[in-house]
């Protein structure tokens, strides 16, 4: 183990596959000679020259289309989209295309495409380039969503999403990118799909964190144990599709009580989907209504103070946990409280 | 004035023209009888533009087109029985049943498929280029869209990347008059199509999409040039779609003296024409062919009556390449088998909606 950033287990993780496999090849906005909009490519062009490492003209919806025709003409396309807010312009390529390519054309062709992107508020870049969307991928079946919570998972899911023959949107977390974690120094240390981190054993309060939540969520269970003598589980799918539902199930059958943490819109969403299988699942287990702690159901705005009351933070899931326990008054203030 | 080709090449462009012309009407008598469902977009009238570009093509180079597909898998040897069961929604249809008229493919063939959405099958195209060249193959690829599709940002912003990236495509629209059901002239700025890509960094030809032999001079010129200079070109075939845009379509914006005009240069009696004035065949001989192709459209009309519809369990096949060490959820089964419509009534249904729409234009055509 040796400890690594985020970023730079991600670049590890490409230097690697792009090493292993010449089928490998990255494409995207300003990754070569600029370095990577948040520095993930840094290194790589020298490294590996302008056939593998290739800067592209700002065009989203021709760049992940290209990838898909490489992808289904035998290479391993790794594309990066410099925010998840601009995968939207995208949205053609990956649902009507990537996603169902496979499926229309009954099976005879793959697409083993990866699109990086990352997401997340908490820069002050407001509604434009702040938005958790992974929902809206998850929606989508012929797509497999993954979401790393930390430097170990991000070298591990993307050798994974690179090897896998399923389009994979592989979705970063802005904020996530400088923290530094425990990373296997091994080559074949991989991080399979659709299997949760149990980031945090307990077994008063399931609390599910998604992306950059699974921290938070870390963080919560430290405060509930520490002053509440609560202890929460703390679990991250780290995969959307594949679920990994029965870590989940297995821990909500021995607290009888969950929270969802998520820093996407509560409509729809991640929580949404996940409390209904759980309710479908699990509804003797549980002890009490599910409870969702999300980004606020707004665009997410400019303004510091503003921008702070509309994503998660720790205070709102340990409020969440005790509500959810019994053990506070009323229903939790902020994000996804309602208005 | 190029010249014509082998005898028996040309008789072959002729027998698919014929086979493509044959295929389509039976497709559109069958929609009419209520076995083929969802939209259905014929080719007739635009048989010179398939067959005088394929076959410009080697069999290692891609072919990929859109919604309008059924001619351009048939050109490339995809069996009349495959595209017909694959319009009749059965398994032993060229998609399995899962794409319909608009999604046909046959990968051994490097067909790489049609594409419903206009305009999608463009970044592909150049994706697909892309990695002939990455292989270090000299294959190429040949994209072929309408003259709508030309007003679509992945035009604008795939053939700017084709030219950056010297990529061995060759773009060749399917100018038929109409993005739908809007003339050329109130749906593009530009009506010369063949200079719609100069600002782009990618020049420009032209040919009669009316004639096969100079659609396949003009396409083979072009071919070599982009096949030794690694370059994308952009040819426009001028033709027209005898046919509406689909069969949902009363073909209220034009009239039928504009029709019969381009009927009279109907691109297939033509050229039998010319090849029976050239001595390459006489009259005998074009009857035969056209008698062929009828039997053997009749043949694909058979096979796909016989193919059974895929069953219902197979619903989920092909969602996912499942990893079998993988214990996560990829797809929710709630699919409830109960609950899924049965063969009868999936048949019944078909082509309920744009039949409705259809009936609803007449309907209102004849109440003014």
């Amino acid at each position: 183990m040796a400890a690594m950033r985020y970023r730079d287990a991600l670049n590890a993780a490409l230097r690697e596959e792009l090493q292993r496999d010449e089928r490998v090849f990255l494409m995207g906005e300003d990754i070569g000679v600029f370095g990577g909009a948040f520095k993930v490519t840094a290194g790589l062009l020298d490294e590996f020259g302008e056939k593998r490492v290739r800067d592209t003209p700002i065009s989203e919806n021709t760049i992940v289309g290209m990838g898909v025709g490489a992808a289904m003409a035998g290479l391993r396309p790794v594309v990066e989209l410099m925010t998840i807010n601009f995968s939207l312009l995208a949205f053609d390529q990956i649902v009507n295309h990537a996603a169902h390519i496979h499926y229309m054309f009954g099976g005879q062709v793959t697409v083993p495409l990866v699109l990086r992107m990352p997401q997340g508020a908490g820069h002050q870049l407001g509604p434009t380039h702040s938005h958790c969307l992974e929902a809206m991928f998850m929606h989508v079946p012929g797509l497999l969503v993954a979401a790393p919570g930390t430097p170990a998972d991000a070298k591990g899911l993307l050798k994974t999403a690179i090897r896998d023959e399923n389009p994979v949107v592989f979705i970063e977390h802005e904020s996530l990118y400088g923290i530094s974690g425990e990373v296997p120094e091994e080559e074949e240390a991989l991080v399979g799909f659709g299997r949760a981190r149990v980031a945090r054993e307990g077994s008063d309060v399931t609390v599910v964190g998604i992306s950059r939540m699974a921290r938070t969520a870390e963080r919560a269970a430290e405060t509930l144990a520490a002053e509440h003598g609560v202890h929460a589980e703390v679990i991250d799918p780290r995969t959307l599709r594949p679920l990994d539902l029965d870590t989940v199930l297995a821990s909500v059958a021995s607290t009888n009580h969950c929270v969802i943490v998520e820093e996407g819109w509560p409509h729809g969403g991640v929580g949404a989907n996940l409390a209904a299988l759980i309710s479908e699942q699990a509804f003797d287990d549980l002890d009490a209504p599910v409870q969702r702690v999300s980004g606020a159901d707004a665009p997410m705005p400019y303004s510091k103070p503003l921008e702070d009351a509309a994503y998660p933070h720790e205070a709102q899931v340990v409020q969440a946990a005790l509500a959810v326990l019994g053990q506070s008054q009323g229903p939790p203030a902020g994000p996804g409280g309602g208005s | 004035m190029p010249t014509l080709p082998a005898p028996e090449v040309a008789r072959e462009w002729l027998a698919t023209m014929m086979l493509i012309r044959r295929f389509e009407e039976r497709a559109g008598e069958m929609y009419a009888r209520a076995k083929i469902g969802g939209f259905l977009h014929l080719s007739i009238g635009e048989e010179a533009t398939i067959v005088g570009s394929a076959r410009a093509l080697r069999e290692s180079d891609y072919l990929i087109s859109t919604y309008r597909s059924h001619g351009h898998a048939l050109v490339r040897g995809t069996p009349p029985e495959s595209v017909m069961a694959e319009l009749f929604g059965r398994v032993d249809g060229c998609s399995h049943g899962r794409g319909g008229s608009m999604h046909m493919f046959d990968g051994s063939r490097r067909f790489m498929g049609g594409y419903g959405i206009v305009g999608g099958n463009l970044p592909i195209a150049a994706g697909l280029a892309l990695a002939c060249d990455y292989k270090g193959s000299d294959d190429l690829t040949l994209c072929t869209f309408g003259d709508g599709a030309s007003n679509q940002g992945t035009f604008g912003e795939t053939l700017n990347l084709a030219a950056l990236w010297q990529l061995p495509v060759l773009f060749m629209v399917i100018n038929n008059q109409f993005g739908m059901g809007t003339a050329l002239r109130r749906h593009s700025a530009v009506t010369d199509l063949q200079r719609k890509g100069e600002s782009l960094g990618v020049p420009g030809m032209r040919c009669d999409g009316m004639d096969v032999l100079d659609t396949h001079g003009v396409v083979c010129e072009a071919i070599r040039r982009v096949r030794e200079d690694r370059r994308p070109l952009l040819i426009e075939a001028v033709t027209y779609r005898f046919r509406g845009h689909s069969m949902a379509d009363p073909e209220q914006y034009r009239s039928r003296e504009e029709v019969e005009r381009w009927q009279a240069r109907d691109p297939i009696p033509a050229f039998g024409n010319k090849l029976v004035a050239e001595g390459a065949l006489d009259e005998s001989e074009l009857a035969q062919l056209d008698a062929q192709a009828s039997a053997r459209v009749d043949e694909a009309v058979a096979f796909a009556e016989s193919s059974p519809f895929p069953k219902p369990e197979s619903l989920y096949d092909n969602v996912y390449v499942l990893d079998q060490d993988v214990p996560g959820w990829y797809s929710l089964h709630t699919t409830d088998q109960d609950h899924i419509p049965s063969r009868d009534q999936e048949a019944s249904q078909a082509g309920e909606i744009p039949r409705q729409m259809s009936d609803a234009v007449r309907l209102g055509e004849e109440a003014s």
